[in-house]
Formats: structure tokens, sequence, C-alpha cells
């Protein structure tokens, strides 16, 4: 056997992609340039256009889906393509360019004493803010969330986020699909499922391109869906893992 | 209206909310289409316990006949949910036809594939 692969080496970066050809290949060059020996795993959630070929060009492995998933459902193929291929952890980072590649590295630094790591957006590093009913459901969902987690989270609807072996096996397994239930019922599940999570800061950025997805409207309706993917994810009986799972 | 029939209201409403929450417990319903019955049966419970939010809200739209009110509701949710169905059958149907052709490309791709594979080792095997 040669030397012992890194924690980084045995990292796959997943990033779901709905019609991201702007910004999906310059942002999987970013990942290869920031990341030494990382691996690239774009999933391309039945988009329209040239995503697919776009995240090829710039050397990603790309899962083409051929029905729209979801990020949650995009995620779980994800994390089983990590768990068959034998990667021991996965961080998720969003293909439009908002998650900056230089935050990966600490947030699997931190995946030595945890199972899942957040990377928070309001930490006090960056300038991303968020204003009006998505503000406040953010900040009730990280109340009531770092309560049952047990540890003082911040922003837990962030999509950029780090997974250990015992999390990926939990993922694979068990990731909602529902809208927001990806974020927040994800972390109800790792929670009672008694894996550890933690928060690292980390800047955001603007999207590099393609549109947001939400607008003022959406806005108001997401408070509403956020209280409801948090009851349902109360109200589920919990899941347990199943040990052993480490492999390294 | 007497008692019992005060109780029995308030007992169908919560059966009909203990059904939604259960199925949505155990992944037999999600949450958008459940999202509806929570509704329809929260205002169920609501009514069946003030019996006179009923009547206000009669009187309110100029309904002269509460329980018309009751009926108008009712029918509309059951409309409007068999359309959102109505829907999702038709999404559902779109997702099936593009994974049946996905799949029957892929099996075209494999069998091209076995044959080719096939043709090179041809010439090893009698040389
Ligand atoms: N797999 C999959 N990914 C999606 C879908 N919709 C969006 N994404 C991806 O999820 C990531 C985040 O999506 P965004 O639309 O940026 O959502 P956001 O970051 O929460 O919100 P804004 O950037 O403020 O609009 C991006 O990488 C998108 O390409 C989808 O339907 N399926
Ligand atoms: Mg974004």
């Amino acid at each position: 056997m040669g030397v012992m692969p890194t924690a980084l080496e045995r990292t796959l970066i997943v990033m779901p992609a709905f019609n991201e050809e702007e910004s999906v290949a310059a942002v999987v060059r970013e990942v290869f340039a920031t990341v030494p020996g990382a691996s690239c795993l774009v999933v391309d959630d039945g988009s329209v256009d040239q995503t697919y070929r776009e995240a090829e060009s710039a050397g990603a492995t790309v899962l083409r889906l051929p029905i729209n998933l979801g990020v949650g459902g995009a995620m779980r193929a994800g994390f089983k393509y990590a768990l068959e291929k034998g990667f021991a952890n996965v961080v998720q980072v969003d293909s439009d360019g908002q998650h900056d590649p230089a935050g990966i590295a600490e947030l699997v630094e931190r995946l030595d004493d945890h199972d899942l790591v957040l990377g928070a957006r309001f930490a006090g590093v960056g300038q991303y803010t968020v204003r009006g009913p998505r503000r406040w459901a953010m900040v009730v969902l990280s109340s009531i969330l770092s309560r049952l987690t047990r540890t003082k989270l911040t922003d837990t609807t962030s999509g950029f986020r780090a997974s250990g072996p015992r999390a990926v096996a939990l993922f694979a397994q068990h990731y909602p699909s529902e809208y927001l239930g990806d974020t927040v019922e994800s972390l109800v599940i790792a929670a009672r499922a008694k894996l550890t999570v933690t928060q690292v800061a980390v800047a955001m950025r603007p999207r590099a391109g393609g549109t947001p997805s939400h607008n003022p409207y959406k806005a108001a309706v997401y408070l509403a869906r956020a209280g409801m993917a948090l009851f349902v994810a109360l109200i589920r009986p919990p899941v347990a893992l199943r040990e052993p799972v480490v492999s390294l | 209206m007497n008692t019992v029939t005060y109780v029995f209201g308030i007992i169908a409403a919560l059966i009909a909310l203990a059904v939604v929450i259960e199925s949505l417990r155990r992944h037999h319903l999600r949450e958008r289409h459940a999202v509806w019955w929570l509704l329809a049966g929260l205002v169920a419970l609501v009514v069946s316990v003030f019996p006179d939010t009923l009547g206000w809200a009669a009187a309110l739209v100029g309904v002269t006949v509460p329980t018309n009110l009751v009926f108008f509701l009712s029918i509309a949710v059951l409309v409007l949910v068999s359309i959102q169905h109505s829907g999702e059958l038709t999404e559902l149907e779109a997702e099936t036809r593009t994974l049946a052709e996905t799949v029957a490309l892929q099996d075209l791709r494999i069998k091209e594939l076995e044959k080719a594979v096939a043709d090179a080792l041809q010439p090893r095997r009698n040389p």
C-alpha cells in the first residue's frame, strides 16, 4: 500500500446542480484548485441546459438523473455513490458559486470529532445577509435545532456542510427530499440518531450566474414551509444508525 | 345542539387529524399532500369546539344557513385537492415516460457495448 490517504482525499465533494451551466464549470475548477486531491461529483438533476457537459469538461464526475428529484434527492444519490465508492466523507457545495471552496478544508478538519459540520453564513465571516420572513424563519429554526442537537447553530438552512462516515451511512438511507427537508429534517434525523453536530463560520458569496430560486413571494411562503418541515421532522419516529459502518 | 352531537363533532375532527398526522409520521403521506388535509382537520376542530365561529363566519360572508357554508367549504377543499392530485398524476406519468425512455436507451447502449466487446474479443478466441 502507498501513503495513507489524507482526510481530504477520502472526501467526496457533491454538488447538486439544476440548470447551472453558467457557473458549474467555474465552481468545479475552483474546487480542484483549492482542495488538493479532491474528488468531485456533480449531480445533474434533470437539467435542461448544458450543466452536464460543462461539469464534465471541468473534470467532475457527473451523475445525471433523468428526472428532477430536488436537492435532497440529488444529495441522497450522492451519498449512495460515496458509500459505494468507499469515500469516508461527503461535503455538499452549491454549484451556483455561493459556497467558497476555501471553507471545505476547515469543514473536513472538524469531522475529526464531529459527524456533521455545518458551514454557517451568519457567524461573522463574509457579508451574506437575508431579510424579512426568510430571516425570521432561519432564526426560529436555529434556536429549536440548536436545542435538539445540543450545540449552538446559527444557520441551519445552509447547504454547505460536511458529513463524516456515520452521517454518510445514515444519509445514504434517510435523506429527505421534501423542500427544506434536506437541510432542516436531515438535522433532526442526525440528532436523533445520536450523531454529533457542530458549525464553522464560512463566508458566503453572491451567485456566480443563473437566477436565484427565491423571489419575495416565495420568501413569505418560506416561513410556513420551514415550520411544516420542522413539525414533520419532530413527529416522525427516530431512525437508528446501523453500526458498524466506519471503514477507514 | 346537545352534548352528544357536540362531542361527536370534536371526536370526528380529532380522528381526521390523527389519521393525517399518523400517515405523515409513517412517511405514508408527503408533506405537500398532507397540508390541505391538516388545514381542513384544524378548521373542523375549531368549528366543532367553538360552534359560534361557524355562525359568525356564515354571517360574515352572508350565508343564511351556517351548515351550507360547511358544505360549500368541504366541497371546495375536495375539488381543489382532486385537481392537485390530477396534476401530480400527470407529472408522475411524464416522469415514468422519461424513466422508461432512459432505460430503453441505456439497454440499447449496453447491447451495442456487449456486441462491440464480443467482436473485439473474437479474433483472440479463435486464432
Ligand atoms: N439537484 C437539484 N439541485 C438544485 C435544484 N434546485 C436548485 N439546486 C441546486 O442547489 C443549490 C442551491 O440552490 P439555490 O437556487 O442557489 O438556492 P439557495 O442558495 O438556497 O438560494 P439563492 O441562491 O439565494 O437563490 C445550487 O447548486 C442549485 O444548482 C433541484 O431541483 N435539484
Ligand atoms: Mg444559492
